[in-house]
């Protein structure tokens, strides 16, 4: 009998180079990395130093994303010195290692895990590592995607592989039918409050089930995008129709006979019937409502029409302790409801959710409205190529006629590098991943939802249900 | 880059057992902005360290002259969740940081740990609480940490064990350069990248 095997166990037997130990530590070979600003200078650094090369330089693609100011009008120079350094050391490295870099004035510039799967740079059966956390985000494209830091750029850059342990792995059922105004975001952010903020530490996590195979290749991207933050150190789902579809006519993927010898081999990706899995967790995603964060970690998150909860309910004395430092910093009292939380700005933006489809979403909410007088909001698309659509589409004008500031592609304000930053005591709705302190600024507050609910609070002036807005036709 | 051994380290250990304390409270954003590794002490913890004065917190644990100069952390569960920066390692590593004892570190913190020397211990939450009620008291605050005897010694005698991947170990006692140790198998990445590409030619 042949040996059962989850997609993750397929994803690793074919890219080890050799085990090391009986530890489950083997050498991984690495198909594809991205490459950004902040996070690779010092492993070039570290190259030059040693005199080392780059192994396989065109398996990488550098963008500038983190640090770029996402002003309306584009230009090239940063306004910091730190950053401009960091943009024009990134230059200097791709041009003497070789990497094709997107500069800021790219048409092709933006967010990275938005730009590589719009370029068709990952590929089903891919394993991907970048210096970045929501490098999970790849597992929607039936690749393997995970986040490195710097010194394991340089390896990877170095030598193509990286010493690779082995991690358990969650299988996440979702079932059901999301109901009107529900996106994935409201997926994931269920199963982190249900899991935790390291509830899949040590894990890969699989998302299966009718949920998922209902939504699109982008509204996927969010889920395993976020997987990170329930600690997960990679996602993974089985590439169907749907992903073969969103591929096919994207700039860099394979075509004609090696097309079809590709998609073939990608229909074996899938975890075996019977494969076991560590951990197994079931989401009805038919019975959710719109989540939204209350305090400083993406777990500490409930549907729109609870209330702040009370730390006295909870009888863990480190959770209550956390609980309590969180309602102080985000300025809330027990008890509140959610949807009375009013806000200072709105954010729409980030690999997580600043896609096209995300735009279209906000967009339907916002049409024919108006921002409330007390809020800065803003739409910061996920690319320059997801910009020029949506203002070909006529989505650009809708936010613009309804008070949101249409802005250049960037990280932008999901953690502030560059130059949109809060100020302490702002409070932010975001359609973000991190609600951490001071993550879009040093005492600012955020909360975390989907792009649509942002748009949602950017009107109402204050959290809502999207699901009780006005109908309109 | 060749990291500092661990061998045995004695020191004094501060604690910080909040849950989920993420790389943005570690190391906030206005110290990503360099290409080199220096100056992260300055950034580490800022917003808990430094009042928005300016002055140090005096109640931040590392400001406290019992836990000043510490070696060692002994952190609440999820330690080092969240973004993938370095800077946060960089940062603990140049206040003199070369251990954190914790019940569950974030993966990539993991990894960035140990690719700088920085040991990380992994313990049962109800130890990891023990040896933060230990380390408070100023007259507790003082271990060693034996990595070879995969021990942690207390003031009073007692000893605690833990347990570490020996591949980890070696590197960490060693001091290894892991890209050199790596580099060493180049022919056998070479064999294998030859037959992954001819397998999967799309991927070259």
């Amino acid at each position: 009998m042949t040996q059962t095997r989850t997609l993750y166990d397929k994803h690793i037997d074919s890219h080890t180079v050799c085990r090391l130990d009986d530890q489950g530590h083997v050498l991984l070979y690495i198909d594809r990395q991205v490459i950004n600003e902040y996070t690779s200078p010092q492993a070039f650094s570290g190259l030059r130093e040693a005199g080392r090369g780059v192994w396989r330089a065109e398996t990488a693609l550098a963008v500038v994303d983190h640090v770029n100011p996402t002003a309306p009008k584009r230009i090239a120079a940063m306004p910091d010195a730190g950053g401009a350094r960091q943009v024009s050391y990134l230059a200097e490295n791709c041009a003497d290692f070789g990497i094709e870099l997107f500069d800021v004035l790219d048409k092709r510039q933006g967010i990275e895990h938005v730009i590589a799967p719009e370029q068709g740079f990952i590929l089903p059966g891919m394993v991907v590592a970048a210096g970045d956390s929501h490098t999970t985000t790849y597992g929607a494209l039936g690749g393997f995607g995970f986040g490195i830091g710097t010194s394991e750029i340089e390896h990877l850059l170095a030598s193509q592989t990286l010493v690779y342990k082995r991690l358990k792995t969650m299988r996440v059922t979702v079932d059901g039918e999301l109901a009107p105004g529900l996106t994935s975001k409201d997926v994931i952010m269920a199963l982190i409050g249900r899991i935790g903020a390291s509830g899949a530490t040590g894990y890969a996590i699989e998302f299966r089930g009718s949920t998922i195979d209902a939504l699109s290749v982008e509204a996927r991207m969010t889920i395993c995008n976020m997987a990170v933050e329930a600690g997960a150190r990679g996602a993974f789902m089985a590439p169907d129709e749907k992903v073969f579809a969103y591929l096919k006519d994207k700039p860099r993927v394979p075509k004609g006979e090696l097309w079809e010898q590709a998609v073939a081999s990608w229909r074996t990706l899938y975890s075996d019937v019977g494969a076991r899995f560590d951990r197994e967790v079931e989401l009805d995603a038919g019975t959710l409502e719109p989540m939204v964060t209350w305090g400083t970690s993406p777990d500490q998150a409930a549907p729109i029409g609870a209330s702040v909860p009370d730390p006295q309910d909870i009888s863990d004395p480190i959770l209550r302790q956390d609980m309590r430092r969180a309602l102080d910093y985000m300025g809330l009292e027990a008890g509140m409801p959610l949807n009375r939380i009013v806000i200072s700005h709105a954010f729409i933006g980030s690999c997580t959710n600043a896609r096209i489809e995300d735009l279209r979403d906000a967009a339907r909410v916002v049409r024919g409205q108006h921002v409330a007088r007390h809020v800065r909001a803003m739409i910061v698309p996920g690319s320059t190529q997801v910009r020029d659509q949506a203002e070909a589409e006529g989505l650009a004008a809708v936010f613009i006629d309804a008070g949101f500031e249409w802005r250049q592609s960037g990280c932008s304000m999901c953690l502030a590098m560059n130059d949109d930053v809060l100020e302490p005591g702002d409070r932010c709705a975001s359609s973000t991943n991190r609600n951490f302190e001071g993550r879009q600024g040093a005492g600012a507050r955020t909360h975390l939802m989907s792009p649509a609910m942002v748009a949602a609070a950017a009107i109402a002036g204050h959290l809502t249900d999207i699901r009780h807005l006005e109908p309109r036709p | 880059m060749s990291m500092q051994p661990f061998s045995q380290v004695t020191g004094k250990a501060a604690p910080m057992l909040a849950a989920n304390i993420d790389t943005d409270v570690i190391m906030p954003k206005q110290f990503l902005k360099g290409i080199d590794r220096n100056g992260l002490d300055r950034g580490l913890f800022f917003d808990l360290r430094v009042l928005p004065s300016g002055e140090p917190n005096p109640g931040f644990v590392l400001n406290q002259p019992a836990w000043e100069g510490a070696r060692f952390m002994v952190v609440g569960p999820n330690f080092g969740c969240g973004s993938s920066r370095e800077h946060a390692v960089w940062g603990l590593k140049q206040v003199g940081i070369r251990a954190l004892i914790g019940s569950s570190f974030a993966g990539i913190f993991y990894d960035n740990c140990q690719r700088n020397g920085v040991l990380l211990i992994t313990l049962d939450e109800a130890t990891v609480q023990r040896l933060g009620q230990v380390v408070s008291q100023p007259q507790g605050a003082e271990i060693t940490i034996d990595l070879e005897a995969q021990q942690i010694r207390l003031q009073d005698g007692s000893v605690v064990e833990f347990q570490i991947d020996g591949l980890r170990k070696n590197a960490l006692m060693l001091g290894l350069d892991a890209i050199g140790t790596t580099l060493q198998r180049s022919e056998q990445i070479r064999a294998f990248e030859r037959a992954h590409l001819q397998a999967n030619p799309w991927l070259a």
